[in-house]
Parts: structure tokens; C-alpha cells; sequence
């Protein structure tokens, strides 16, 4: 057979994705930088011409600024407690103990949960009235009165932060589990023969194993992080006082709350551009440390 | 594996049942919210386990009788499994013949990746066209569209979980099949395809997930109860003024059924398909 009609077969067969892939997301991404360059409403016909009078508000204005470090603190935190935790949690999970296995079956639970569900989980845990987090920590003398975790500007956050890596962490445990019994019982036996002690055996016979499955993990994780809108959207809405604001919903509340479809357009094109930059920059740091640790 | 000591023994089973209690406690206190009367969830000190278990708010919400709570809730249970299903179908038919392509012709590969890249893309930079573009078609509001928007997410993703797949199954087992005198269709079918049937499997696990979990397009792109998801009518009972918290908590116990278990019954061939290069985010 020949290579051009190899060639054309696979393009035959790659039709139907690509074909839907242009429709729902090719058409709408185009669409949306024409928007960006307009003053188009959501509802109704038109809109005109404006040139980059959107970026330029848009990147001006405040609130962007804001929010642009309310999603940097969110992602940095969440993935940060994602990736210690996990790998904590991976390492005691590959020790041996009484009901191993029933652990290692547990963890997928909280990956499993919607993250509808979860969001709505930890809202009620934190409810100021009734919630289990104000009983608990009052109960244990930790608190003196019950507190509004996600009405007070200081503690939204992290409440949120909280309930964002309770429901991730088993993600990456259960990835660098998977790397950890990868790991050729032949290369431990004989550290420990040399002399390895713990710590060593951990950077030099275990690590190597788990950071190229763990990068994977951090920039997915961290993409995810920054498109946030579920779990915040459910949880405080962004509020109190914006405090609890991301990107995501910056762009909803420009583009459908204020039905400004052109500005809205133009901040979603700027977090695309972010994001992209993002994933490119870890993207080459991956490949650097896939070469120089293998 | 090297002997453990008696100290490290016990300080392993410490964390063990630390990690278990940090896992279970949040799970278990949804469950025990659904089933105590609305009295202990509101009494102080709290009431952590009830004294009479309640199962009545199941027997509300899983009702149908019309305009009540139990009928958002069957109704938006029915309208998730009919879109997670329609565009885990969709997904699985675009993604098999497009993932065998590129594993067997790697010339073609950069669009796959150029397929995968849109993963950067957060849904709100296709939003606003897809809204507008919907209603001006009068198709905002149903389980087709938003179906078919639900592909963004999905078919990405199951597409480079089949490529893997196909990778995994020797091109040499096909060259046979032909060299035996079987045309390409032939091949696929007899050959190929029940070997990529695992593949498959956790392929159809992890797009059912990912459209069950959706909420953002569900929320712009529906509107009452003809296409509306469970996880808007759940973000609808949680932010709307209700007295018992037990409810809320019912109607998540009931969302996460099906997810929950999926993930405890089909560990293995998730876990397979999370380290095979593909990560559910």
C-alpha cells in the first residue's frame, strides 16, 4: 500500500472528530476573538467594530488585577497541598499495615464524588449555624463561637483551598502509587545492600521513578486549578467581597451575568492566553528534567 | 522489602488510620446528614449520629409526583444519564476509528495534539459563542446540545486514551491478519477491536465521569427541567432557601451514587487508564 493512500485513509478516518471538533470548538474559539473586538451584547444582533477597547479596559481595569492573583494564590495553594499530600499519602500507602488494601480501594472516593457534590459537601460543613466544622472545633475547644468560614474575607479562601485538595490529593496518591510499585524491587534490594540509608533511598532509588508521572500530574492539576469555576461557583459565588474571585468567574459575570459578550469575550481570550503560556512553560521544564533524570 | 521495626510499625498505622479518618469522615458525614431528622442537624452541641435514622427524604426525592422536589430530582437524574450517555456514545464512535489512525499513521499525529492542546482552553472562551449560536438555532435548553457541547470535553480525551490503546496492541498481529488474506475491515474487527476492548472500557468509564460531572455548560445552556443535569438541579436545592440541610445532603448521596460506584467497583481499569498517560483533571 502506498503512503499517500495510508496517509489518506488515516485523514478519512480522523473526519468525523476533526470535523466535530471545528464545529464545537473551532468555531466558537474564532467566533470568540472576533467578539473580543466588538461591543456585542449577549442577546440581540451585532455589535460594532471597537478595536482592542475591550483588551485595554479589561487589562485597566482593577478587578482583572485582583483577580489575577486570587487565581495565582488559589492554584499555587490547592496543587501545592495537592501534590505533598498525595505524595505523603502514596508513600505510607506502598508501607505494609493492617488494611492496605481497603485504603487503596478508599481513595478513590473523593476523586469519584462530582465536584458539585463535594463543593456542596463542604458548604454545609462549613455552614455557620449547623455545620459539622463549627460543632467539631468547638467541641475540641479549638473556637470559642461559630464562625461564617466562607462569609469572613480572611477565611473563604482557604476554605475553599481545603475542600479543593480533599477532593484532588487522591489524584496524584493514586498516580504515584501506580510509579511507586513500578519501581524494580531488584534496585531497592540492592541499595539496601549497599548501605542506602532511608532518605538516600528516597532521592536516589524512588524519586527518579515517580517525577516524570508526577509532572503530569502537577501541570494537569495545575491547568485545571486555574480554570476553576465549579467548586467556587457553588461554594461562595466569588464573594465575600470579591475575595474568593477567579478568572473564570470574572469572565462569566462580564460575559453572562452582564450580558457583555464583547468585553467577556476579550477577558476569556486573556486567561486562554495564560493559561497557554502556563502549560507551554512547564511543558519545556518537563521535557528538561525528562532528560536530565532519566 | 526490609523488616520493619516495632516503632515505625505502630507510627505507619497511625498515619494509616489518619489518612482513612481524613478520607471517610467527609463521605461518611454527607450519609449521616441524609438520614437524621432535621432536629439533630440544627441542635447544638451537634448530633453526630442520629438517634432514629431517617430515610424519608430518599423516599421525597425519588419520587415522581409532579412539581415536587422529588420530581426535579428523578427528572434531572434521568436528563444526566441521557446526556452523559448520548455524548459518551458520541465520544467512544469519533474516538476509536480517529485513535487507531494515528497510532498507525504517526504522520497525521499533529492533530491529535492540536486535538488535546484544546484542553487549555477554559470553557469560558467558548462559551459566549455557543450560547449565542444555540439560541439563535432555539436549541438552548435540550439534552442534544448540550450533548454535543459536552463533546469539547470528551472526545479529546478518549481519543488519546484510544491512541494509547492501539499503541499497545502490536501493528504485527494486524500485518498477520491481512498476510492470512483478511481485508482491513475484517482485521479491525476480528482482530484489533476485541483487543482494544479494555481500552474501550475505561475509555466509556472516564467519559461517563466527566459528562456526569459537568457543570458549567449545564448551567448556561439549560434552563428547567426539560434538559436540566443533576448537578444544576443540586446547585438549584443547595442555593435555594431550604430549612432542611438533610435534603441537600440526599440529593447529593444520589448524584454521587453512580460515580462512586463506578469508582469502587471499576478501580482497576481507571487506575489503568489514570497511569496509561491519561489523567482525569
Amino acid at each position: 500500500m502506498s503512503r499517500t493512500w495510508l496517509t489518506t485513509r488515516a485523514w478519512l478516518l480522523m473526519l468525523p472528530l476533526l470535523a466535530v471538533m471545528v464545529g464545537v470548538i473551532g468555531w466558537p474559539l474564532a467566533e470568540t476573538v472576533r467578539l473580543s473586538f466588538t461591543d456585542a451584547k449577549l442577546i440581540g444582533s451585532g455589535g460594532d467594530y471597537v478595536g482592542f477597547a475591550n483588551y485595554a479596559k479589561m487589562l485597566s481595569g482593577a478587578a482583572f488585577q485582583k483577580t489575577l492573583w486570587t487565581t495565582l494564590w488559589f492554584a499555587l495553594s490547592s496543587v501545592t497541598i495537592e501534590m505533598v499530600v498525595g505524595v505523603l499519602a502514596a508513600l505510607l500507602l506502598n508501607q505494609r499495615f493492617y488494611g492496605r488494601t481497603l485504603l487503596r480501594a478508599m481513595m478513590i472516593l473523593p476523586w469519584a464524588l462530582p465536584t458539585v457534590v463535594n463543593a456542596t459537601l463542604w458548604r454545609l460543613i462549613y455552614n455557620p449555624e449547623y455545620g459539622a466544622a463549627n460543632a467539631a472545633l468547638m467541641q475540641i475547644g479549638l473556637i470559642d463561637s461559630y464562625r461564617s468560614w466562607l462569609g469572613e474575607p480572611g477565611s473563604a479562601m482557604w476554605a475553599i483551598i481545603l475542600a479543593d485538595a480533599w477532593k484532588n490529593f487522591p489524584l496524584v496518591t493514586l498516580i504515584a502509587l501506580a510509579a511507586l510499585q513500578a519501581v524494580p524491587r531488584d534496585t531497592i534490594a540492592a541499595s539496601l545492600v549497599d548501605g542506602a540509608g532511608a532518605f538516600q533511598r528516597f532521592r536516589h532509588v524512588t524519586l527518579p521513578h515517580l517525577v516524570g508521572p508526577l509532572m503530569v500530574a502537577l501541570v494537569l492539576r495545575t491547568i485545571e486549578a486555574f480554570k476553576v469555576f465549579d467548586i467556587i461557583w457553588i461554594m461562595t459565588r466569588g464573594g465575600p467581597a470579591n475575595t474568593t474571585r477567579t478568572l473564570s468567574i470574572l469572565v462569566y459575570q462580564e460575559g453572562f451575568s452582564f450580558q457583555r459578550a464583547g468585553s467577556g469575550a476579550s477577558l476569556a481570550l486573556i486567561v486562554t492566553l495564560i493559561v497557554s503560556v502556563l502549560a507551554l512553560t512547564y511543558g519545556m521544564l518537563l521535557r528538561k528534567s525528562a532528560g536530565s533524570t532519566v | 522489602m526490609e523488616r520493619q521495626s516495632p516503632l515505625a510499625k505502630i507510627l505507619i498505622h497511625l498515619a494509616a488510620l489518619c489518612l482513612a479518618a481524613v478520607i471517610i469522615a467527609p463521605v461518611l458525614w454527607l450519609f449521616v446528614m441524609s438520614i437524621s431528622p432535621a432536629a439533630g442537624l440544627s441542635a447544638r452541641p451537634l448530633q453526630w449520629w442520629p438517634a432514629e435514622v431517617d430515610w424519608s427524604r430518599y423516599a421525597t426525592l425519588l419520587s415522581r409526583v409532579e412539581n415536587s422536589a422529588g420530581a426535579a430530582v428523578t427528572t434531572s437524574l434521568a436528563n444526566s444519564v441521557m446526556v452523559a450517555g448520548m455524548a459518551t456514545l458520541a465520544a467512544i464512535v469519533l474516538a476509536v476509528p480517529a485513535g487507531w489512525a494515528v497510532s498507525r499513521t504517526p504522520s497525521v499525529g499533529w492533530s491529535l495534539n492540536a486535538v488535546i492542546a484544546t484542553y487549555m482552553l477554559p470553557p469560558v472562551a467558548l462559551a459566549v459563542p455557543l450560547y449565542m449560536a444555540l439560541a439563535k438555532l432555539g436549541m438552548l435548553n435540550s439534552v442534544f446540545s448540550l450533548a454535543l457541547v459536552y463533546l469539547t470535553i470528551l472526545a479529546p480525551f478518549t481519543t488519546w486514551l484510544m491512541k494509547s490503546g492501539f499503541d499497545g496492541i502490536p501493528r504485527e498481529i494486524e500485518a498477520a491478519a491481512m498476510i492470512d488474506g483478511a481485508n482491513l475491515w475484517q482485521t479491525l474487527r476480528i482482530i484489533t477491536l476485541p483487543l482494544a476492548l479494555p481500552t474501550i472500557a475505561t475509555a466509556v468509564l472516564f467519559a461517563f465521569l466527566l459528562a456526569w460531572d459537568e457543570f458549567f455548560y449545564a448551567l448556561l445552556f439549560t434552563s428547567d427541567l426539560r434538559a436540566k443535569t443533576l448537578t444544576v438541579a443540586i446547585a438549584d436545592i443547595a442555593g435555594g432557601r431550604v430549612s432542611d440541610y438533610g435534603m441537600i445532603a440526599t440529593a447529593g448521596v444520589i448524584a454521587a451514587m453512580p460515580p462512586v460506584l463506578i469508582g469502587l467497583l471499576m478501580q482497576r481499569a481507571l487506575i489503568s487508564g489514570l497511569t496509561s498517560g491519561g489523567v482525569k483533571g
